[in-house]
């Protein structure tokens, strides 16, 4: 039940993107079309869940015991861009249709701040190492539902009559202050 | 000195990073609740953009080409750790406000941005005012947008807590706290951007900056500058 809270909190009612501006750079960027906002979703669903699991255990097990957990920014970002990396050369050799879908994702997904941001705020919740997963996964979660419907929304504008000034960033952005709006709604969900 | 002055006002007007480029989005949005909160993050990101572009080109030619991202990303993790311990000593509260941001500074891409397309080419005087131009255009473009959600939001400007240096009674305006909560923050920088390209149009300014890490090869779906909107791609293949 616990972690049923923990995971519906981390994808609706926190949601990463809408209350708490993680990972705006690739929802305003990569969400023009709804194909390439679900393959971001898809790729930061894995790196985000894997990462959360690799930094709890690393925290847990060698930054904690050795008193080094001042140390834990620096740490945290080496072991997202290695995991990335390795990431993505295991996609290419296992799946090279998955790799020709997220490829070019994979390397943005580093300067993702949601990665950080989560594996940071798992250690400042003091989750242990299951809830830390669920936490991460439920996350991802919620930043793909808010791309997707980002994306979706988006190719509806394309069609209609926006005043110059408001073309590109500043209608996306009035847009995506009213979801963050309709997401207010899921507050009430815990 | 010329090029000093130069980078200052590149970072300043010519290539604000809010206002412009639109990089460092998280940041903007999430911190400017208060302008005094967008203060403490302008000033501090600075801080780590003037010593890391210090440090990354007086590396330059030492860090070898393959691992240079790495490379970057550990001289930054370390100033925004130094900075983080320096605020949470001395301005405690200002680090409570913050709280998660700071350490998300590592990843604000203004910080690796410059790093990658000027300080590791450039000689250390200018990659230093260039990080130093950056951090203050940064700095005044969330202040602003800080100010304006206070404004509105809370009806006051530049409080502390305490004590404020406008504070508009109740009585004549009713805070409208959604400004302060997170649509606030996207209808007020929606407003913010709208307005400067209004102000480009009416003086005839082209409204697209070619972003430095411009890949030109048409591949707009996977880049973030959404103000170049594929215009930089558009116009290279016309001279083509």
């Amino acid at each position: 039940m616990n972690l049923l809270i923990i995971a519906i909190g981390a994808a609706l009612v926190n949601n990463v993107v809408l209350s708490q501006f993680l990972g705006l750079c690739p929802f305003l960027g990569v969400s023009k079309k709804i194909n390439t906002a679900a393959g971001m979703g898809g790729a930061v669903i894995g790196v985000i869940t894997i990462s959360s699991a690799i930094c709890s255990l690393i925290y847990d097990f060698i930054l904690v015991p050795l008193d080094l957990t001042y140390l834990n920014t620096i740490v945290f970002i080496l072991v997202i861009a290695a995991l990335v990396q390795f990431v993505e050369m295991f996609l290419k050799k296992t799946s090279p249709a998955l790799y020709e879908a997220l490829g070019v994702y994979l390397p943005l997904i580093t300067t993702n701040c949601a990665v950080l941001g989560i594996a940071l705020t798992n250690v400042q919740n003091g989750y242990n190492f299951i809830e830390s997963v669920v936490a991460g996964f439920g996350t991802a979660v919620g930043f793909t539902i808010a791309i997707v419907i980002m994306a979706g929304i988006r190719e509806r504008i394309e069609f209609n009559d926006v005043p110059e000034s408001f073309q590109g960033m500043p209608i996306v952005l009035l847009t995506a202050g009213l979801m963050s709006i309709a997401f207010f709604g899921f507050a009430g969900i815990l | 000195m010329n090029k000093c002055v130069e980078r200052l006002y590149n970072g300043l007007i010519k290539e604000n990073p809010t206002f412009v480029l639109t990089l460092g989005m998280c940041p903007t949005l999430a911190v400017t609740t208060s302008a005094i909160n967008g203060i403490g993050m302008g000033l501090s990101s600075t801080v780590v953009l003037v010593m890391s572009n210090l440090m990354i080109s007086l590396l330059r030619k030492i860090i070898p080409d393959g691992v240079r991202m790495p490379a970057f990303i550990v001289i930054v993790a370390s100033f925004v750790t130094m900075v983080q311990f320096l605020m949470q000593g001395y301005l405690p509260s200002l680090y409570d406000s913050l709280g998660i941001y700071i350490p998300l500074i590592v990843v604000n891409c203004i910080i690796l941005g410059r790093a990658e397309a000027y300080a590791s080419k450039n000689p250390v005087l200018p990659s230093a005012f260039d990080g130093l131009g950056m951090g203050l255009g940064f700095t005044c473009a969330i202040t602003i947008l800080g100010a304006v959600r206070e404004l509105i939001g809370a009806g006051t400007i530049l409080s502390t807590g305490s004590s404020a240096l406008v504070t508009i009674p109740e009585s004549v305006y009713t805070p409208a706290s959604i400004f302060i909560l997170a649509p606030g923050a996207f209808f007020v920088l929606a407003m913010c951007i709208a307005i400067m390209n209004k102000i480009k149009a009416k003086h005839g300014m082209e409204p697209a900056q070619v972003p430095d890490y411009c890949s030109k090869d048409g591949s707009c779906d996977s880049c973030a500058n959404t103000m170049c909107g594929g215009k930089a791609f558009a116009e290279e293949k016309k001279q083509a």
